[in-house]
């Protein structure tokens, strides 16, 4: 039951996008978020679905799996869509009773749900085909100029890779003490919302409690290595850009001021 | 036939490239108050097996039936099946998670909706049973020994009587006398209340000493389902699947190659020792 959660999920196959260094495609998303708040126009959305559609084919991630990462966050879509809907004042095209909708209520209400849409499928993507720890790599080594201010940037990107790591295993644990719980009879399902609560404390207690002794047995092993910081540490795979890296960031380029030009041309029309 | 598996297959996370076929095929059935050990190397589908037989897990295609009813039926109440069904996962200690021992025992009765004098009765019962004294009921799981917290664990599932019980490797991680102690304490139950165990293990001595009969898993299908002897003897098979027999056999196989005719089926100490001795009388 909880293997269907996609979001955040890495999928393990071969592609362009699989071989990117994982800085390139930070910095793209970063890019792709912000090119999704630039445009209000009709043309700007082309832009976007072609460049978004065009990457997803790239990815060689079956669009069903990509999909399938939107369940999770369906309630704060839908909840996004309603405020919008139902709150924005303007011109009423539908009146019924206190319940009215209006032009502008509409599009930003259609606007917000294709942007929201737009921006998880984005970021899934990045995590879709990069391993956590290329993508904890990095993070480190962008923020890298951010030690001259005293930030500890290694640290960060430590805790950072040893959380994500635990994402699995503590779901694992999740799904295999659920089961034993429920070997004996447990519940989670039916009741009310305090029945509900109450019987997720046969869950919670041995979930904190392995939480704890993974967390413990984790510092011991490092310590056990000898492991005391970032300083002086050296990597096994540094990262190094390639052709192909150069040829992204350009493209990311173009992508961008083709966004900021369609921008530009609402402005004046 | 108590518990019977009709073509079982399970696959996981269809449809995406974690997609693996754990179970294939699999068909069985296990009488009333048999003794079944159940061994395949790690990632053979064991576990996912024995989470089939109480309905946590749903099988992909295939059907399973438990005292005649089919337990997918639609009408068929999954929790009842969980109450006659009790598994034991591995490191069953990891689950405990009341105040104190008795507590924690008492928590599949009350689920199974008990009056209260019923349900401290099978508690209280179970803890005896896997030998935890009375010293013990108030005290914290969490501050008990290893082997202390496993034998509660168990009673945990033991408290709620069910017909069928399975141990999915009851004794990893346990020193040997903890081991021998639950091990005893489960051939005790089966023999006094004729229940039918089925023991996951990875140990070929501790199913020659207590199973009657063996499945083999290999990478998702069930190789064999013989008596325990029968199974052992092909264990030039077995080896090729990352098993083997029990030491002792290996040690009657040894002695029979040196000229000495002495039975190779021999699969526990106890018969091994029996077979030598005859063997020194025979020869005065």
């Amino acid at each position: 039951m909880i293997r269907d959660i996609t979001i955040g999920q890495y999928y393990p196959t071969d592609s362009i996008l699989h071989r990117l260094d994982p800085r390139v495609k930070l910095v793209g998303t970063i890019l792709f978020i912000v090119s999704l708040f630039l445009f209000h126009s009709f043309y700007g959305y082309i832009a976007v679905t072609i460049f978004l559609a065009s990457v997803i084919k790239l990815s060689k991630v079956p669009f069903r799996f990509i999909v399938k990462g939107l369940k999770a966050v369906v309630i704060i879509l839908l909840f996004t869509v309603f405020f919008n809907l139902f709150l924005t004042p303007g011109e009423p095209i539908f009146q019924f009773g206190i319940i009215k909708i209006t032009d502008e209520g509409l599009r930003s209400a259609g606007f917000m749900a294709i942007r929201l849409t737009y921006l998880i499928l984005g970021s899934s993507l990045m995590t879709f085909t990069t391993t956590p720890n290329q993508l904890t790599d990095g993070l480190e080594r962008l923020m890298r100029p951010l030690r001259h201010i005293k930030v500890p940037v290694h640290e960060i990107a430590m805790m950072m890779s040893i959380a994500l790591r635990f994402i699995p295993i503590l779901l694992e644990e999740t799904d295999k003490i659920m089961k034993a719980q429920m070997a004996r009879g447990a519940d989670f399902e039916s009741g009310g919302i305090l029945k509900r609560a109450k019987s997720m404390i046969p869950l919670l207690v041995p979930l904190f409690v392995s939480a704890f002794r993974r967390a413990n047995d984790l510092a011991m092993a490092m310590e056990a290595r000898c492991y005391r910081g970032g300083e002086g540490r050296t990597k096994m795979k540094p990262l190094k850009y390639s052709g192909r890296d150069y040829i992204s960031y350009l493209v990311l380029l173009i992508y961008l001021g083709a966004v900021i030009t369609s921008r530009m041309l609402e402005n004046l029309l | 036939m108590q518990l019977i598996f009709d073509h079982i297959n399970y696959v996981y996370s269809r449809g995406t490239a974690y997609e693996r076929h754990a179970l294939k095929d699999i068909s069985f059935s296990i009488k009333k108050g048999e003794f079944i050990g159940l061994i395949g190397h790690t990632g053979s589908g064991k576990s996912t097996l024995v989470q089939h037989m109480n309905g946590l897990v749903k099988a992909t295609s295939g059907s399973i039936y438990f005292n005649g009813d089919d337990i997918y039926a639609s009408d068929y109440k999954l929790r009842d099946l969980r109450s006659k069904i009790g598994l034991v996962f591995q490191y069953p200690e990891h689950q405990l998670f009341e105040t104190t021992v008795f507590k924690d025992v008492i928590f599949g009765p009350n689920n199974l909706g008990l009056d209260r004098l019923e349900a401290e009765l099978r508690a209280y019962e179970a803890l005896k049973m896997v030998g935890i004294g009375d010293d013990l009921l108030d005290a914290s799981p969490f501050e008990l020994s290893g082997g202390q917290k496993r034998r509660v664990a168990i009673a945990g599932v033991l408290a709620m009587r069910p017909e069928v019980l399975i141990l999915d490797e009851p004794t990893a991680g346990l020193d040997p006398k903890g081991r021998d102690g639950i091990l005893e304490q489960i051939k005790k139950l089966h023999e006094e209340s004729g229940i039918t165990i089925i023991l996951v293990t990875h140990s070929m001595e501790d199913i020659a000493n207590y199973a009657d009969r063996i499945f083999v898993m290999n990478r998702g299908e069930l190789v064999m389902n013989q008596p325990t002897k029968e199974v052992f003897s092909r264990y030039k098979e077995l080896e090729q699947m990352q098993l083997a027999a029990p030491q002792v056999t290996y040690v009657m196989n040894a002695i029979k190659e040196r000229g000495i005719n002495v039975p190779t089926d021999v699969t526990t100490v106890a018969e091994a020792k029996a077979e030598i001795l005859k063997l020194f009388h025979r020869m005065g």
